[in-house]
């Protein structure tokens, strides 16, 4: 494929800098593939990006789990920042991630609200009473219907709603720590200026 | 007869599960109810996520085909229908990707490529085939060299 070395001078360098396309090419080809594939690792399939962000939260109407006084709807979430935390008492990882909201309740961060999903009315209370209330309002969607206006396909999820309504972040999955301070407080900071 | 019977039972119960796929109350109208199914075999599982809604069991995948079912008995068309649960869970719900801009490298990327190497393969082949072409023919002195090779081989 090599061309002889005794061409002239003029074919000569043609050949250099064919050369030096052949070799770069398929390197930057490799490269920008490497890349695609690089992301790739740190992307979770589990994590399908929410519709709903940007967008008024959806029309519901709630009675609230069962032996709590406040319910959940559409106008409770305006006025304010708050959190809405899909939990169930079947969900393990809501358990794991529960203390960190009962903290967070306590030292009256933000508002959050609890959007019980799919759970029977007496595990939920008890659920509640033996690891703690830190929800303003709750919601009992005991058919997951609301669950599906919001667009959750697993619990615990957690929707930030900014002072109009509006959902402005999405968390799926257990809230850690991580998450907690490096997402969702500079949020809640940020939204409530 | 006790083996007519076995044969009978294991019939049976290797239909089981294609029942229990479709353990949900059709929709009375059987036309509805064809319309329903073909969505449910368009809209993906979001908790299994390679699988239809129609052939999931997760407790959500049945909770969609109850909502396409009700969609379809209120009077949507399929594309109102589709476009509800669209809209709370984005097109990925839809195990085709549909056909906008933010998918066009989705649906022509492959195609552009393909077509990136059928190119640089014609390219390189006629460009091959010139330099053949090109080639000088031999010197008088390479002949002689040549025919000498050629005449020592012949003896052999």
């Amino acid at each position: 494929m090599a061309q002889s070395d005794n061409t002239a001078d003029a074919p000569a360098k043609v050949n250099a800098a064919r050369r030096l396309v052949l070799a770069t090419v398929p390197l930057a080809v490799a490269a920008v593939i490497g890349l695609f594939l690089y992301r790739g690792l740190s992307l979770d399939p589990g994590q399908i990006p929410s519709a709903l962000i940007n967008k008024p939260a959806p029309d519901f109407s709630l009675s609230a789990v069962q032996g709590r006084e406040l319910g959940l709807d559409t106008e409770d979430l305006k006025g304010e920042v708050s959190l809405v935390n899909v939990f169930a008492s079947w969900c393990v990882a809501c358990r794991a991630e529960h203390p960190l909201f009962t903290e967070l309740g306590r030292q009256g961060v933000v508002t959050i609200h609890g959007l019980n999903y799919k759970d029977r009315p007496k595990d939920a209370a008890e659920w509640l009473d033996r690891y703690g209330d830190p929800y303003t309002r709750t919601g009992a969607d005991v058919d997951g219907r609301v669950g599906i206006e919001f667009g959750v396909y697993g619990v615990p999820e957690t929707f930030v709603v900014d002072k109009n309504g509006v959902i402005v972040e999405k968390i799926i999955g257990p809230v850690t720590p991580h998450i907690l301070k490096e997402k969702l407080l500079p949020l809640i900071a940020e939204l409530k200026r | 007869m006790i083996r007519a019977v076995l044969v009978a039972v294991m019939l049976w119960a290797t239909s089981l599960p294609a029942h229990a796929i479709y353990a949900d109350p059709p929709l009375p109208d059987p036309a509805q109810e064809e319309r329903a199914q073909e969505l449910m075999r368009i809209l993906r599982c979001l908790v299994c996520q390679n699988q239809a809604i129609h052939d999931s069991n997760a407790p959500l995948a049945k909770d969609l085909r109850v909502l396409v079912r009700e969609r379809i008995a209120a009077g949507d068309t399929d594309e109102q229908a589709v476009d509800y649960i669209v809209e709370r869970y984005g097109d990925w719900v839809l195990l085709n990707p549909p056909f906008k801009a933010t998918t066009l490298a989705l649906w022509f990327g492959p195609v552009l490529v393909f077509l990136l190497g059928a190119a640089s393969i014609v390219v390189y082949q006629r460009r091959h085939r010139a330099e053949a072409v090109a080639a000088a023919p031999l010197t008088a002195d390479e002949r002689k060299r040549l025919d000498r090779l050629m005449d020592d081989g012949s003896g052999a």
